[in-house]
């Protein structure tokens, strides 16, 4: 059993959108414990294999499996529920709730107490000051402490990125999925990012499946790349593999670039 | 912990206060003025259950009217004598099962807001898939179906005729007393982290269920919670004014209060409390340009519903010049009171700059 455990799967995972065949029988299989990109030209379909992972999708025909369970049509709440995360290309924060609002959010799901508790005197004060303690434990690892209590459309926009992070992690996640964390950031920052993602990883004990078109943060920390044209797998394997396949270049760079590759 | 604990204290001798003027004003001040109390506390409460399902939760709401009418029928069948239903009940005898029900006062008034959240519930399944304007009118709709359904339904509720000669339970003990419930309640779960969860859905949806939130059994959740407090404000409405008919419970009702919401602030308790009280004044204030006012000479003479054109304008200098109400978002809180105290100029150009957190009541 040298195999590596499969965390997330997708089965021939197709998604039409009338005409438009978003995502066309697409398989790849996560193994546990990596970090793996998903790359491709703009409107390649990424997000919307996201989307279908995280539930916001049902797929028009394919399966996706978590850790051996079917998954397929769950709505988010439930997908989330069973240890997929997310963040947003465009960051959803809630903006005008706090930092620690934010993380508080993503802790409520791991809450037991039925929604009356907090109106009976005393009742619901430990629970919510478990909350309250493990979203700021997640600050503090995170280094969002001090703006703990800043409402989170204030913050700088590096900032922001880590705090969906952290918020995302507020759910107990196995799986995190990560849409474009590096946008909008400069060559400095995205190198610290890079540092920041292998962190998480280890610290928390997850797999992570991230889009990203920064390619040397996708070739710096992704030990298997997939990368999509049309809705299609066009290629796969580590870095070196994906740096030097024609196909790659062609997706990427057009047919007549291929001659100077 | 020892600050809020502090707090706490404060807050309890807040209404230990309300409560010690309420009873001055019970022995000093005449009929007309202690009126004028009842309709604030009544209006706060319509207000601050309306703010929950609108400012908090996000959900354009304009079925509250509906919500008073259910609260207020209902409670009125089961405080009447069967004397009393007997005599009234003109059109068609009333129907044998109300005929000898009968309950005390407080405990009508809890089945009056729980029939009202019942209700609120069957509607709430199918109507809050829906989002934004959509739901406005779903539910405004809803209200106008209750009010048909009241008139026609003879037998419990003696049509359009009304109920008339209801004894006035609702004094300004009992008023203020729900009043200070619903605030209790509603504040408390907003400071958890349902109410978190319920701002979150108002901020963002999508973020919210990835989050892994249950948002449609969260909108449904505050929907109800809401419908209750609607309940016991109709049903306080109808011991208070003694008589009730269809009439009373139309979109206007729904205005009235959704003008006291966003004029106070949408979002913000406090908000919602101080304009139940501006307002409700000003309603009964600004009588005086409905009678004949004399300038020397020159007489203007008495328009009626000159009020409601000096309101709407009003209303729309808000919306204009102060969208987002009074108060905005804030809330009341002690340590913003205490730092009003110790410097009132610079708590103002702050508090303009920053929405302070909540930590009061």
């Amino acid at each position: 059993m040298n195999q590596p455990t499969t965390s997330l799967e997708l089965v021939n995972a197709t998604r039409r959108f009338g005409g438009i065949v978003a995502v066309n029988d697409l398989s790849f299989k996560v193994p546990q414990g990596t970090i793996c990109g998903l790359i491709g030209p703009n409107g390649a379909g990424k997000t919307t294999v996201f989307n279908l992972i995280s539930g916001f999708y049902t797929p028009t025909s394919g399966k996706i499996l978590f850790e051996g369970e079917d998954i397929t049509g769950n709505p988010p709440h439930i997908v989330c529920r069973k240890g997929i995360a997310r963040t947003f290309q465009n960051i959803r924060l809630f903006s005008s709730a706090s930092s620690l609002q934010n993380v508080m959010v993503g802790a409520h799901l791991r809450q037991k107490n039925p929604w009356w508790f907090p109106i009976v005197p005393f009742l619901a004060d430990k629970e919510e000051k478990m909350v309250h303690d493990r979203a700021h434990t997640l600050l503090e690892r995170l280094g969002l402490a001090d703006v703990a209590n800043a409402p989170a459309g204030s913050l700088p926009y590096g900032a922001q990125r880590r705090l969906e992070i952290a918020r995302a992690l507020a759910t107990n996640p196995r799986f995190l999925l990560l849409d474009e964390p590096a946008a909008g950031m400069n060559p400095h920052e995205s190198s610290d990012l890079m540092e920041f993602i292998k962190n998480i990883r280890a610290d928390f004990d997850l797999t992570i499946l991230l889009i990203e078109h920064d390619m040397k943060v996708v070739m710096g920390i992704c030990s298997h790349i997939w990368v999509v044209e049309y809705g299609q797998c066009i290629a796969e394997g580590d870095a070196d593999a994906i740096r030097n396949n024609p196909k790659v270049i062609e997706a990427y760079l057009g047919e007549e670039y291929l001659q100077y590759a | 912990m020892n600050n809020s604990a502090m707090h706490r204290a404060y807050t309890l001798c807040a209404v230990v206060l309300l409560f010690a003027i309420l009873f001055y004003a019970e022995n000093n001040l005449d009929t007309y003025s202690i009126q004028i109390l009842n309709l604030v506390a009544i209006n706060a409460i319509l207000a601050v259950s309306l703010n929950l399902i609108y400012g908090f939760t996000g959900m354009f709401s304009l079925g509250h009217a509906g919500f008073m009418a259910i609260g207020a029928y209902v409670c009125t069948v089961l405080i009447l004598t069967p004397e009393q239903k007997e005599s009234m009940w003109i059109l068609e005898a009333i129907h044998p099962w109300l005929a000898n029900l009968s309950l005390p006062f407080l405990l009508a008034v809890v089945v009056g807001g729980i029939a009202a959240s019942l209700v609120g519930l069957i509607i709430a399944i199918p109507v809050l898939r829906l989002g934004g304007d959509y739901l406005g009118i779903a539910t405004l709709g809803f209200a106008e179906i209750i009010r048909v359904v009241i008139t026609n339904a003879a037998p419990f509720t003696n049509g359009s005729l009304g109920i008339k000669g209801i004894p006035q339970y609702a004094n300004l003990w009992c008023n203020y007393g729900w009043l200070v419930v619903t605030v209790y309640v509603i504040v408390r779960l907003l400071r958890s982290n349902v109410g978190n969860v319920f701002k979150a859905i108002r901020d963002d949806e999508i973020a919210a269920r990835t989050m892994g939130v249950n948002t449609f059994y969260y909108r449904v959740l505050s929907f109800c919670v809401g419908a209750f407090f609607a309940g016991v404000g109709g049903a306080l409405t109808a011991a208070l004014i003694s008589t009730i008919d269809p009439k009373m419970f139309t979109f206007m009702l729904t205005f009235n209060i959704l003008m006291i919401v966003v004029a106070g602030g949408l979002g913000s308790i406090t908000g919602s409390i101080v304009g139940s009280i501006i307002i409700t004044f000003m309603l009964e204030w600004l009588r005086i340009v409905e009678n004949p006012i004399s300038l020397g000479d020159f007489e203007i003479p008495g328009i009626p519903g000159m009020r409601m054109v000096i309101f709407s304008v009003m209303l729309m200098c808000i919306i204009l010049f102060r969208r987002e109400g009074l108060l905005g978002m804030r809330e009341f809180s002690w340590d913003a009171l205490a730092r009003f105290v110790k410097n009132p100029v610079r708590f103002f150009s702050r508090a303009s700059r920053s929405t302070s957190g909540a930590s009061g009541k």
